[in-house]
């Protein structure tokens, strides 16, 4: 294997990325347009916090409540708007007035109490559930406002994890976050996003390639088939790392800022670039399949869209059944490992973090494996 | 003949039910430049495809400097140069960046390739515009760059398949001279052409196939001498019975 031919290929295939204006469009352009247009929508340009607006219908007569409603307006993330009744509060709901209904019981400060009293003596607490009414129609809300309203009675109830305490809240999620907005939750699956659509350009590179006689001229060089797939790999992980540090600068400004260190994200980077492999196998997939390059740009969303809908960030608000479908796709372990490593506070070391590391690993090596023996069997590499 | 550079010997090639090759059995001799000519569909790039390595044979074997096409395929990658049909550059590199691309992946040391891509770029008239973008050339243009990347790492066997198609006339008479200057350098040629001029000028001898079939061989004046008739285009149509550039 001669490393002067992988890198004139490598270097070739850079400037066809500078230099085509599609291609420019496709890889960078349009994750950076995408990035911006949700950071905006959904991370709140210019602001770290996104305010949801919450109905409270507080039906307490103690002090907690009071409390807990002050420290969660404090936090400057919700908007809290007060109702007499559970009634006029979900006809607001309904229309999309507010995001969600909190519905604070009588003896919220009761059970309260009554844990403060006994904090280790679970049979001494007297229960109280706070209830939590969701906008079905907002998929940010859904995802946002429970681990928000659990983190303040969190706050209310000490140290303890929610399950200890004797306020619980029945939709809350177990997810321990700190401070969130919409963008942290979508974040992570932006940076797998970006790099999904590489599949497309591998597809219509090969295919072009082919179509105007350029394959056939390399394969009468010396140029071995390992160093011109390597020459690929080589490139598409180029790209997809110059796409996942675009997409993170971009994230970054528009709010996204984890407290994680220097190591988990170049832990997170690496991880992208690995799996932009598993994008050139479905590449030469596609371009096995499709007879010229336009063809190859439909033939390339087989791919792209399931890869997308179930595996980054839109699968984290899909069905139980679409999200069991979507741990057939690589996709979804980088998403669920950089949230792990971002939202969860996960090391790099943990077993989430590492299990999803060695399935994206595995499927990516099988991947490129399946694309390179397709294409060979039908075209010469 | 000189000692051989190329020899196919009982060389077919059978698609489906399709006989492209039929038992061709050719030996071109080292600093030969040898015209294979026949009608579309023949069997003339068949037969350059599968000296190149880009074709398996369905029968016989193939030979370029004693190395077995098939056995040997990286070693004669190494020697030969192919001026393919299709006019295949990359339209995003400037004509310059296709040449160090090409020579590049023949490995050629850096100094070697620049001397070289500046000799070859004079001799094809593409000097000033070698940092432009190969999407902004004319089709002659391309053809002529097309030829640089066939010859950039000075291959001792060359093959040129069609190498003045859409050229105009000035740049057409460039390339033969180009040519016949390489002849001086002994090198081994086989050129497909539709143009009989073009084959009667350049060529030492020449083999018409069709059906994938040899069905003459000599030099022009023995074909024309021996089918009595006045030019290598007559000698084409009766022994085919079409004119090159017919439809097969």
């Amino acid at each position: 294997m001669k490393i002067q031919r992988i890198l004139a290929l490598t270097k070739k295939e850079l400037k066809k990325t500078v230099r085509e204006p599609a291609v420019l469009f496709m890889i960078f352009l349009f994750p950076i347009i995408f990035v911006i247009a949700f950071g905006t929508a959904f991370g709140g340009a210019g602001s770290s916090n996104v305010a949801y607006n919450v109905g409270v219908v507080n039906s307490d007569t103690g002090a907690y409540s009071g409390q807990f409603l002050d420290g969660l307006s404090a936090t400057k993330i919700v908007n809290l708007q007060t109702y007499i009744d559970n009634q006029s509060a979900q006809a607001d709901l309904s229309q999309g007035k507010i995001q969600a209904v909190m519905l604070i019981p009588d003896g919220f400060s009761v059970s309260l109490l009554s844990y403060q009293a006994s904090p280790n003596n679970p049979e001494q607490w007297t229960n109280a559930s706070v209830a939590l009414y969701l906008d079905k129609g907002s998929l940010v809300a859904t995802q946002a406002i429970p681990p928000i309203l659990q983190q303040g009675l969190l706050a209310m109830s000490g140290q303890g994890a929610p399950t200890q305490g004797s306020v619980s809240l029945t939709t809350a999620s177990l997810v321990e976050v700190k401070q969130v907005s919409a963008l942290d939750f979508i974040a992570p699956g932006m940076f797998t996003f970006a790099s999904i659509f590489l599949i497309m350009m591998v597809g219509q590179s090969f295919t072009q390639d082919r179509e105007n006689g350029m394959m056939k001229r390399i394969r009468i060089t010396p140029t071995s088939s390992t160093e011109f797939i390597a020459s690929q790999v080589i490139s598409y992980m180029g790209i997809a790392l110059i796409q996942a540090a675009l997409v993170f600068a971009l994230t970054y400004a528009l709010g996204f800022q984890p407290a994680v260190g220097v190591t988990t994200y170049l832990f997170a980077f690496i991880l992208v670039t690995v799996f932009s492999v598993s994008n050139v196998g479905f590449g030469l997939i596609t371009a096995t399949i499709a007879k010229s390059p336009g063809a190859a740009t439909g033939i390339a969303f087989l791919f792209v869209i399931p890869q997308m809908f179930l595996g980054t960030f839109i699968g984290a608000q899909l069905s139980s059944a679409a999200q069991t479908a979507g741990q057939f796709v690589p996709s979804y372990y980088v998403t669920d490992a950089l949230t792990s490593l971002f939202l969860r506070g996960a090391s790099i070391t943990s077993q989430t973090v590492l299990v999803d590391f060695t399935i994206v690993l595995a499927s990516c090596a099988a991947i490129l494996a399946a694309g390179i023996a397709l294409y060979s069997k039908r075209f010469k590499l | 003949m000189s000692e051989s550079a190329i020899i196919m010997e009982n060389l077919g090639k059978q698609y489906q039910d399709v006989t492209a090759l039929d038992n061709l059995n050719l030996q071109v001799g080292k600093g030969e430049l040898f015209g294979l000519l026949g009608p579309n569909g023949a069997g003339k790039t068949t037969a350059i495809s599968i000296l190149c390595g880009l074709l398996k044979p369905s029968a016989g074997q193939a030979s370029i400097s004693g190395y077995d096409v098939q056995k040997d395929a990286s070693k004669v990658k190494e020697m030969i140069g192919v001026c393919i049909q299709e006019t295949a550059i990359y339209p995003y590199l400037t004509g310059a960046e296709n040449i160090d691309l090409f020579g590049n992946l023949h490995t050629m040391d850096k100094t070697a390739l620049k001397t070289r891509r500046s000799m070859l770029l004079g001799k094809m008239g593409l000097t000033e515009d070698a940092k432009r973008r190969a999407a902004k050339y004319s089709g002659g243009m391309k053809r002529r760059l097309s030829l640089i990347l066939a010859l950039i790492h000075d291959p001792e066997v060359i093959f040129l398949d069609e190498p003045t198609v859409a050229m105009d006339p000035q740049s057409r008479h460039a390339v033969w001279d180009f040519i016949q200057e390489l002849k001086t350098q002994n090198k081994t040629m086989i050129l497909t052409t539709h143009y009989m001029e073009e084959a009667e000028a350049l060529c030492d001898r020449i083999g018409i196939i069709d059906h994938g079939k040899l069905i003459a061989l000599g030099t022009p004046k023995e074909l024309i001498q021996k089918n009595k008739v006045n030019n290598l285009e007559e000698v084409f149509i009766k022994l085919t019975g079409r004119k090159i550039r017919e439809e097969a």
